[in-house]
């Protein structure tokens, strides 16, 4: 038995440490990876009616990742150019929710973190009760904020700023204000935790050796909370690149979300298969994403933990 | 560097709501002094040195460095640098980047700021040791590495907010001959914030001895020991005993008390209230515990104390004897260890004699908590 397990027996008794592994493995091994890799197993096999599934037909196979690439054998593209565009497009918007929400989420997550009083209570309570809402009806809620005859048209053409009506839901902002919103609390929460253990004379500190507000944040708070921005980012980042009900909801009606192509295999095209191709791709782009990017910025695995 | 830029506060009041923290300061600091200001916690000292630094603007009145107006001037343009109690060192930069981190800011290369970073870890004693983050640094070179930041920023004036207050005694004593020493080095302006009338004694030129918001009285160490302005200074500033009475007669520079349990004592004016006091008024007067000598019990006079022994204890080199005081508070007497025998008179009245130059009387006030 490896040291650590032992220690780990040693201090929670052998019935309570038993039931604190098994739990977690039953979580990860159950609950993730077990699911994960029969998606992955479903995604090297065709699609093939109930009475043929595990007979002759039903061998490993790329069919369903080269589909994604070159598209349906014999069709008039060389690539699949639609659902391509729409996988990038969804990691690039994905990316651009998660700097929009960092660059809205870190001014906050300072403010709360080095301040301190009822009023932060306050303000913390009021980023947390519109989370008690039903995400799909949040989704509904902006529709109807974003919408044509909705709260901020009316106030656009009222105040005569716009002649008519502009079309958010097409134009996508509501989509990307739905995505930044869903997760502006798991954006915040990590940064202020590691903000409000910053030290207030550090910055006094700087401030005092002649430093700009700017240049305190990028030479002292930032490098500081750096492991909360990573763990916020990739939440956030994976989070939006994996979210149906926003893209759904809010999303115009020629924009499609990677999810959506998706879902429509496993539901409207009973193709699990080649859903399960589309997701682990998805999936697999997603942390390799993250990693690359860990690597560029220098954040341990260990950080994000924080 | 400069040859020394004075500070001065003027009718400086720092208020919190309806909480006073400064009650009308006026300080001359002259250039290139080491000068403390003393009071026990929550007096006001910390928050003058925010409004020095410019962390903190005043309610009313200035605050002048060099003889310029600072207000409206914030921390990051004044010619100061602060030494946080907790010294605040950047945790994830290596000490040298700590060190000069003001030249970072100014833009200086990365060339100039090694070399810079070299000189004054050779300074502080700690050469060789820039590539070392402040965690992997004892107290006292951290404490040593603040300092060098400090001074990296060529300041006018430094300020130190009780930096040694988180050092063992024995590297706290150390550090106050250290700190003494760079200052008369750089030759600059050191204004030093301590509830430590041992740090403050031995370092400063002069001091300025804090209650409540309020300065009672500002002199070099000597001064403040000897010829307390205050009650509040005196039993602030070393042991003293407190003899509490009215003013039975004004003899010139002295005044003939009559205390409370010890007879007609006879005791110096402090300087600071020749001819304030007069006959009636109340009265303190302090002796400190090694101005008082044995005398033949019973003998009488107005420089004779008589009082029981409650307890006593050797402490190497006095005899401490602990007697029946005034007001509920003990009367210390210190006597120096010449070898001589000593035997216990534990229960016992002593009679007690001094010199009327080494006691001094003030009006009275209020007593600093033991």
């Amino acid at each position: 038995m490896p040291s650590f397990l032992k220690e780990f027996f040693n201090r929670n008794g052998t019935l309570m440490g038993s039931l604190m592994l098994g739990l977690v493995l039953f979580w990860t091994v159950g609950l993730i990876i077990l699911p994960q890799l029969s998606m992955l197993d479903f995604s090297f096999r065709p699609n093939l009616p109930p009475p043929e599934i595990g007979g002759p037909k039903d061998i490993y196979t790329l069919e369903n990742y080269k589909y994604l690439i070159f598209g349906p054998e014999g069709g008039s593209q060389d690539y699949n150019a639609v659902d391509l565009r729409v996988f990038f497009r969804t990691l690039v918007a994905a990316v651009c929710v998660t700097i929009f929400n960092l660059i809205l989420c870190y001014p906050i997550a300072y403010y709360l973190g080095q301040n301190k009083g009822n009023h932060i209570r306050v303000f913390a309570l009021m980023l947390i009760i519109p989370y008690w809402i039903n995400e799909i009806l949040r989704a509904f809620a902006l529709r109807i904020i974003f919408g044509e005859s909705g709260v901020i048209n009316t106030l656009l053409v009222g105040s005569g700023i716009f002649d008519t009506p502009f079309d958010f839901i097409r134009n996508d902002i509501a989509l990307y204000a739905g995505l930044g919103y869903a997760y502006i609390l798991l954006m915040i929460f990590p940064i202020y935790n590691v903000i409000e253990s910053l030290d207030h004379n550090q910055i006094e500190a700087a401030r005092d050796l002649g430093a700009p507000w700017w240049r305190i944040h990028k030479r002292v708070v930032i490098p500081y909370a750096k492991p909360g921005i990573s763990s916020g980012c990739t939440m956030v980042f994976m989070l939006s690149a994996g979210a149906l009900a926003a893209p759904q909801i809010l999303g115009g009606p020629s924009s499609l979300w990677f999810t959506q192509l998706i879902y429509q295999q496993f539901n409207d095209n009973s193709d699990w298969p080649q859903g399960a191709a589309y997701a682990i791709v998805l999936l697999v782009t997603c942390i390799l994403l993250v990693l690359a990017l860990m690597r560029v910025f220098k954040v341990n695995m260990g950080d994000i933990g924080k | 560097m400069s040859a020394g830029v004075g500070v001065d506060l003027e009718n400086l009041w720092i208020r919190f709501g309806d909480f006073v923290a400064v009650r009308d300061a006026n300080v001359h600091i002259k250039g290139g002094d080491f000068f403390s200001f003393l009071g026990p916690s929550g007096c006001g000292k910390t928050t003058i040195l925010r409004a020095v630094s410019g962390f903190l603007e005043p309610s009313e009145g200035n605050v002048l460095i060099g003889g310029n107006n600072m207000q409206g001037i914030g921390p990051n343009k004044r010619p100061t640098a602060l030494i946080f109690q907790n010294l605040a060192l950047f945790p994830l930069m290596k000490v040298w980047e700590n060190i000069t981190f003001s030249m970072e800011i100014a833009g200086a290369s990365a060339r100039d700021r090694r070399k810079r970073a070299d000189e004054l870890l050779d300074m502080i004693a700690l050469p060789g040791q820039g590539d070392k983050l402040p965690s992997e640094l004892s107290g006292g070179q951290r404490q040593r590495v603040a300092i060098a930041r400090a001074l990296c920023a060529e300041p006018d004036v430094l300020l130190l907010d009780e930096p040694l207050s988180a050092l063992d005694l024995k590297l706290r004593q150390h550090m106050r001959t250290e700190l003494r020493e760079i200052q008369k080095r750089v030759g600059i302006t050191f204004i030093y914030i301590t509830h430590d009338q041992g740090e403050a004694l031995t370092m400063s030129d002069d001091i300025a001895v804090m209650r409540a918001g309020v300065i009672d009285q500002i002199a070099d160490g000597k001064t403040i020991y000897n010829d307390p302005a205050t009650a509040f200074a005196a039993s602030f500033v070393g042991e003293n005993n407190v003899f509490r009475g009215k003013v039975l007669e004004v003899r010139g520079d002295q005044a003939l008390i009559r205390t409370n349990r010890s007879g007609d004592l006879l005791s110096r004016i402090s300087t600071a209230n020749k001819g304030k006091m007069n006959v009636g008024d109340d009265a303190m007067m302090f002796i400190r515990p090694e101005a008082l000598s044995l005398a033949p019990t019973g003998t009488q006079g107005d420089h004779f104390v008589t009082a029981k022994v409650n307890h006593e204890e050797f402490e190497g080199n006095t005899f401490n004897i602990f007697m029946e005081g005034d007001g509920g508070k003990e009367l210390k007497v210190a006597i120096p260890n010449h070898g001589q025998s000593f035997e216990d008179h534990s229960g016992q009245d002593m009679t007690l004699e001094y010199e009327v130059n080494n006691a001094v009387a003030v009006p009275a006030g209020e007593l600093a908590a033991e």
